[in-house]
């Protein structure tokens, strides 16, 4: 016997929807409508048609980064799904599609990829910051973001995205921490998948939770199941409905896979993952296939209703595709002119000298 | 006008800020109540309200990462970090976040954000407190940084980091806080970033300074007419980035001689990039070659050998001597 003493804090994974389509706890389940439950399966659908066509044009030279999101429809779509439009979202580098349902334009979204300016050039009204590269920093400028809707006594949230290995970072704590000091109206939510490129989660931290990481920071924790999109939907619209109650912060781990690579940057995750493992995810755990028999047995989806929504979807992916290739290419001039309001004296030199020797 | 310290300045130039426009903000460690480290914010927390002027736990990171997010919101936030050397903790939320937002977003946020910090040698502080941090803010595209040299500028120049629509740094000599007095006028007033001042007029020689060593370099232009009726220019920079190259080639185009002077470490510091930009602009007219006084390519050293390390007006005396025998 030491003085250790053991953590008490209990974090239950939340399920409404269990893997076979059936409704573990009805309590639970969100009050959503038909159509709107309809809506939310079409964009899981939407992703899934983009994330297999976005791999497709990357092999293809035609995108550039991509961070595969197959496997983390429920977690990303569900979550958005429960945001109002004036709720604000900081992203992380693979959190692409809940910006296109929060107002971003997929066409921006492709010129993203391919290291556009007009990519980060998010439109007035849609209140989305570009995708974060630096693992968390999105954290504390989601404290700042919140903290500004605190003090201008606005009913908005701020909800940053970000992966298992950004909570060993310090900016993750640095950033909870700060949020339970203020009590801002956040929500950081974690996107367990597992891994953070090869590295398992045992090895990001020995803590049996990320959850229980909200103790120290004094702020409300949640675990989920990040496969099933009643329970994170749910969730989230608890921590936004406490958060606009002003009892600031929550931190919501979603429990999610990826099926396929890190990124399309040559990422080959059979190096560090097993197909036993990888074949219980995607073929047993899938949240589309989940969600699609809760629908059916609802009676109010059919093949019919899917296979619409993937010919839209393919439709809405190819015109937006050709969009972004039509797009001018960026030039260093509009560079220059981003980087400061006022342009100093050196750039405004050296943009001058470029014209010159341009003409 | 009030006869104030250069700390005095400062926390009128907050006071004054704090009045005029409702979005500015002021927080970091220890400025709430207590008023600051060295006062900077005394009274302010009282008089403007815990809204506005605020402490925060003791987190650099997230001092200036939450910093960015109230002004792409809109807000002013004038940060502070409690010591330069502390900067280090905050460099990716300062170079990878505050000084992009603009650029990676193509203009749809920008961050009108101000970090204050006492910095500079001297007075005997502990490690990491004084070191010179302006070259590595310098070689940042985005940012802006500021170094007062008297309680008048400072109150101008912190007012205009304040209006910045861009990220500032503002680094307050920690020597000159409390060194003299000057009369500094009421109420708001502003002196623009990026324009140097021509502290003494000279022909002969033209010194670049800024911070403390404008007084040092004072000293050594006072000391060099008495000596031998040499006349030295002596350029106060105010503005270490944006810098101002008009200024500086017009008076070495005058003078035909320079010498660059600071703190911080020579190598890659801010006098390597005024001396290439004299050599881009004004070669022609150089009679010796541009000479450095800076402080010497170690980390900051301990207190018991900081006066024998930091430039003094003798050693500026004998590199202003040298390019006149040149």
């Amino acid at each position: 016997m030491g003085f250790a003493v053991k953590l008490q804090e209990d974090f239950p994974v939340i399920q409404i929807l269990s893997p076979e389509g059936k409704v573990t706890d009805p309590d639970l389940v969100p009050p959503l409508s038909d159509e709107q439950l309809r809506q939310l399966m079409k964009n899981m659908v939407f992703t899934r048609v983009l994330d297999q066509r976005a791999i497709s044009l990357n092999r293809q030279g035609r995108l550039g980064f991509y961070a595969p999101v197959s496997g983390q429809e429920a977690s990303m779509l569900a979550s958005q799904f429960a945001l109002e439009k004036d709720d604000f979202i900081l992203p992380s580098y693979r959190d692409i599609p809940q910006m296109i349902f929060h107002g971003f334009p997929l066409y921006q979204a492709f010129l993203f990829s391919k290291g556009h300016i007009h990519g980060g050039q998010i439109p007035d009204g849609v209140h989305v910051l570009p995708p974060q590269i630096i693992i968390a920093a999105q954290v504390t400028q989601c404290v700042g973001v919140a903290s500004a809707f605190k003090l201008r006594k606005e009913k908005r949230v701020a909800i940053c995205y970000f992966g298992d290995g950004a909570t060993s970072q310090g900016d993750f704590y640095e950033g909870l921490n700060f949020a339970g000091v203020y009590k801002v109206p956040a929500i950081f939510f974690c996107q367990n998948n597992g891994y953070a490129i090869s590295v398992p989660f045992g090895k990001q931290t020995a803590s049996a939770t990320i959850a229980q990481k909200s103790v120290a920071a004094g702020i409300h924790g949640v675990r989920v199941d990040g496969m099933d999109p009643l329970a994170v939907y749910a969730v989230t619209k608890e921590a936004l409905d406490r958060a606009r109650a002003g009892e600031g912060p929550t931190l919501i781990e979603a429990l999610t896979y990826r099926f396929g690579p890190h990124t399309m940057a040559g990422d080959d995750p059979t190096r560090y993952r097993t197909k036993e493992e990888m074949t219980l995810w995607q073929e047993e755990r899938d949240p589309i296939v989940r969600f699609r028999i809760y629908l059916k047995e609802r009676g109010i989806w059919s093949e019919q209703d899917e296979q619409e929504a993937v010919e839209q979807a393919k439709e809405e992916i190819a015109a937006a595709m050709k969009k972004a290739e039509s797009y001018p290419p960026m030039t260093i001039p509009e560079l220059m002119e981003a980087m400061y309001v006022k342009m100093p004296e050196n750039l405004a030199e050296q943009a001058a000298f470029l014209r010159k020797e341009e003409s | 006008m009030a006869n104030l310290t250069m700390i005095q300045a400062i926390n009128d130039a907050l006071r004054t800020a704090l009045k005029t426009y409702p979005e500015v903000l002021v927080f970091g460690e220890d400025v709430g109540v207590n008023g600051g480290v060295f006062r900077a914010t005394d009274g302010l927390q009282k008089e403007f309200g815990e809204e506005r002027v605020y402490d925060t736990p003791l987190a650099e990171s997230a001092i200036i990462g939450s910093a960015v997010g109230l002004a792409i919101m809109g807000f002013r936030p004038v940060a502070e970090i409690q010591f330069s050397g502390f900067y280090f903790e905050a460099f990716d939320a300062l170079l990878s976040q505050a000084a992009r937002i603009r650029f990676r977003s193509g203009g749809r946020y920008h961050c009108p954000m101000v970090v204050r910090s006492p910095f500079g040698g001297g007075v005997r502080t502990p490690e990491l407190h004084a070191d010179s941090v302006e070259g590595y803010f310098l070689h940042a595209p985005g940012l802006k940084v500021v170094i007062p040299s008297n309680p008048y500028e400072a109150k101008g120049l912190l007012l205009s980091a304040i209006e910045e629509e861009d990220p500032v740094i503002f680094l307050e000599h920690m020597k000159l806080y409390r060194s003299f007095r000057q009369e500094v006028p009421e109420g708001y007033y502003t002196i623009p970033l990026g324009k140097a001042n021509i502290a003494r007029e000279g022909a002969d020689v033209t010194v670049v300074a800024y911070g403390a060593m404008v007084q040092a370099a004072l000293k050594a232009a006072e000391e060099l007419e008495q000596e031998r009726q040499a006349r030295i220019e002596v350029i106060d920079l105010r503005t270490i980035s944006p810098i101002d190259t008009e200024t500086i080639i017009q008076s070495v185009q005058k003078t035909n001689r320079a010498v660059i002077v600071h703190e911080a470490p020579k190598t890659g510091g801010p006098a390597a990039e005024i001396i290439a930009r004299i050599n881009e602009r004004a070669i022609l007219h150089l009679e010796a070659p541009v000479m450095r006084v800076t402080g010497y390519d170690t980390v900051y050293p301990f207190t018991m050998i900081e006066d024998q390390w930091l430039p003094t007006s003798d050693r500026i005396k004998q590199a202003i001597i040298d390019v006149l025998d040149f």
